[in-house]
């Protein structure tokens, strides 16, 4: 899976990753004198002396409920096991017993963080599944609405990896970012309090007036504020000496533990949905993958900051593109029809901002699903966090939760 | 187009012989019926020689009137990065029941370790071979494994609450 | 009450022990840095009171506590499950006296999963103060569901 495999695709793969060696010799060259290295190397020597380390699951830098045992000796990571549950909710079995329409507001309570992104993959899979499909102007709708979702969920990331860091400045700037985009989302779905828009064949109602313009003025000056946001975690020397090959996940690891999404891509495998296996608007509008080199936090970080770049971009293709017309489709014929079995199956995925979100829907053409099962990426994800953690200083633990951006509300359900 | 040539997917599920009970459907939607016991080999060749080397999905379904009554749904991916129109998508299904334990895939995909786990929690089917098959979303103590359809939704009271609460 | 307003013309307040305390520690409050679920970062719940739109610290509740021992309010916002129980039990035990709960969205009477998994209503575990119910509760919700607490933070004798 090194850069050099094969043709790449149109990813753009963009110079994004540095080397330890290059972040301290920019480093040596600012500085006058260097600073005498502490005691620390000698501190992270192993001792011999284990010690099971407890965070979580209530834990200022956790978040969310997870909850990690460590075994530590001295101050390097032996082994870290995570221990889920702490949300569980049964909702899988709660859709077993809801309604498809039903559960698209249910979805929202998974991932959280981006709960379009969610409602998508599933009215996507009930689409498939019973065989309609949204009119064009419902589909470019939902692409923007994801990409929004998108660069909301990677703000919250920012916020709080910045945060965990010790860089104040990004926790404030990007919380004001995702306010505005939050307050998009929160204009279109005004008109319908308890309406999560998506619907299993389009969207339940068309924008409102005006809307279209806050969005391009929102999208237009977008990088902008990125910059002004990301620039000051991106640029910091801390954060590089802490984060450039922190926690290195090989590609072949990755692929085999089922990671996706940023944490994927920054290992140089180019796995993108949206590009590999287009779904709404992804197969018209132009846009570039990021894709990193060294597989490290670092990697991780700059990758989901430069996905926001381009998600702003397909916003913008989206609302020049937009095409006219209804946004929903004839509404669904109730009960699935027979293909032959009694048991009608479908698996849809969409790439959501932590990776492929996907949703595995069985009917007997009842009004509820037989079986809804989500496949979360951050349960997949999460098993990379025993991988990455090995051998890493207690001290960074903080940033490798963070590298991974996880939502225990879609890995616990 | 010209007369689309044999997948070779078909070709190479067809050279694995009564390991495969049946193949159902097409395009992402090809499901394949694979005898219990042969799940770990068949899996194996489909990561090794057809480059099916991401799972993407392992999750179990229950259906009371069957017997047996449980299946696995493995979904795998080819991510086929070297020519993306070969990327694509595969379901596996295995019948399952009490007393007939699924031969577990982790030792082909690593990412099968916590979805192995998550069916024996929720579902009550063991998996032989399987590192260290413990409850993962539900906790040590807890009675039942919810997602079977005679488990009611309520619960049955054994609640890790249930003890030491003094209400308010 | 003729004396007090005497003695207050005269820049004199009397008042006791207790009422300061109350009052310092009613428009101070500690809460503790727990975020369960949506409740926590969804448009309605945590984050949106800290914004500058809603601004939590006008109420001198901002400053989050990362450490149970140095907090006086469990701000539960997200389902409790049955597995979180006991650890939140454990949460609340280590928080010293005197210390309240305020009960967000699912903690407060976990409707929209009325599952296996979940414990419907966190007073089922701790004493509960406060209960702001909603899917998620709004951010006004949550700042008039702070007032009450305040309100019942000045009179100590109706703690639970």
């Amino acid at each position: 899976m090194a850069e050099g495999a094969g043709e790449p695709l149109e990813t753009g793969a963009v110079e994004l990753s540095e080397t330890v060696e290059a972040v301290e010799e920019a480093e040596a060259a600012v500085l006058l004198a260097p600073t005498p290295e502490p005691d620390g190397e000698a501190a992270a020597e192993p001792r011999g002396e284990e010690v099971e380390l407890g965070f979580g699951p209530q834990h200022p830098a956790i978040h969310g409920v997870l909850r990690l045992r460590a075994r530590v000796d001295g101050e390097r990571i032996i082994d870290c096991r995570p221990i889920l549950g702490h949300l569980h909710r049964g909702v899988e079995k709660v859709f077993e017993r809801t309604p498809f329409a039903d559960i698209v507001p249910q979805t929202d309570r998974l991932d959280f963080a981006a709960p379009a992104t969610t409602n998508l993959a599933y009215v996507g899979a009930v689409e498939r599944l019973q065989g309609i499909m949204a009119p064009p102007r419902a589909r470019y709708l939902r692409t923007l609405f994801a990409e929004l979702q998108r660069i909301a969920s990677h703000l919250l990331w920012l916020a709080g990896h910045a945060a965990d860091l010790g860089v104040m400045p990004p926790f404030f700037a990007a919380l004001r970012e995702r306010d505005r985009v939050l307050g998009l989302f929160d204009v279109y779905l005004r008109q319908y309090p308890g309406a999560s828009g998506m619907r299993p064949g389009g969207l339940s109602h068309d924008l409102p007036a005006g809307w279209v313009e806050k969005c391009r003025e929102l999208a237009g000056s977008f990088p902008g504020r990125l910059d002004e946001c990301a620039g000051d975690l991106l640029g910091s020397r801390p954060w590089k000496k802490r984060t450039v090959g922190l926690g290195v996940l090989a590609a072949e690891v990755a692929v085999d533990l089922g990671v996706t999404g940023p944490a994927l891509r920054a290992s140089g495998v180019a796995w993108d949905l949206r590009r590999a296996m287009p779904y709404e608007a992804y197969g018209e509008v132009a846009f570039e993958v990021p894709v990193g080199r060294n597989g490290d936090a670092h990697d991780r970080c700059l990758v989901r900051v430069e996905e926001m770049r381009q998600a702003a971009r397909i916003v913008v293709q989206c609302l020049d593109g937009l095409p006219e017309g209804p946004v929903l489709a004839e509404p669904p014929r109730e009960g699935g029809g027979g293909s032959g079995e009694s048991f009608q199956e479908v698996y849809h995925a969409v790439e959501g901002p932590k990776g492929e979100i996907g949703f595995y829907l069985v009917s007997e053409g009842a009004a509820a699903p037989y079986r809804c099962h989500v496949r979360a990426p951050s349960f997949a994800n999460l098993q990379a966090l025993p991988e990455i953690c090995r051998g890493e200083l207690v001290g960074d633990l903080v940033a490798l939760i963070g590298s991974l951006d996880l939502s225990l509300g879609e890995a616990d359900r | 187009m010209s007369a689309p040539a044999v997948d070779p997917l078909l070709e190479a599920l067809a050279g694995l012989g009564d390991a495969v009970e049946s193949v159902r459907g097409a395009g992402d939607e090809l499901t394949v019926r694979v005898r219990r016991e042969a799940i770990a080999e068949v899996c194996a060749a489909l990561k090794g020689e057809q480059g099916f080397t991401a799972l993407v999905d392992l999750c179990g379904v229950d259906f009371p009137g069957r017997e047996p009554r449980f299946e696995v749904v493995y979904h795998l991916l080819k991510p086929a990065l070297v020519d993306p129109a070969a990327a694509r998508r595969l379901r596996l299904k295995v019948a399952a029941g009490e007393g007939a334990p699924v031969p577990s895939v982790t030792s082909v995909w690593r990412a099968a370790d916590a979805c192995e786990r998550e069916v024996w929690d929720l579902f009550g089917l063991r998996f032989e071979g399987h590192p260290e098959l413990s409850r993962i979303l539900l906790w040590e103590g807890f009675a039942g494994h919810p997602l079977r359809k005679d488990f009611p939704l309520e619960g049955t009271g054994t609640g890790a609450s249930a003890a030491g609460t003094d209400g308010g | 009450m003729a004396e007090r307003i005497e003695a207050a013309a005269a820049g004199v307040l009397t008042t006791t022990y207790d009422r300061i305390f109350d009052w310092a520690r009613r428009l101070g409050v500690r809460p503790l840095q727990l975020g369960l679920g949506c409740c926590a970062i969804g448009a309605g719940g945590l984050m949106a009171v800290l914004d500058p739109r809603h601004d939590l610290s006008r109420f001198g509740a901002e400053a989050f506590r990362a450490a149970p021992r140095r907090s006086d309010l469990l701000i539960v916002a997200g389902t409790v499950s049955e597995k979180m129980a006991p650890l939140l039990r454990r949460l609340w035990d280590e928080m010293p006296d005197p210390k309240w709960a305020l009960a967000l969205g699912c903690a407060a009477g976990g409707d929209p999963y009325r599952t296996y998994a979940v414990t419907r209503g966190l007073y089922r575990v701790i004493p509960v103060d406060v209960r702001v119910p909603g899917c998620p509760p709004s951010a006004e919700a949550l700042l008039a569901g702070l007032r009450e607490l305040e309100a019942k933070m000045a009179r100590p004798e109706v703690r639970a």
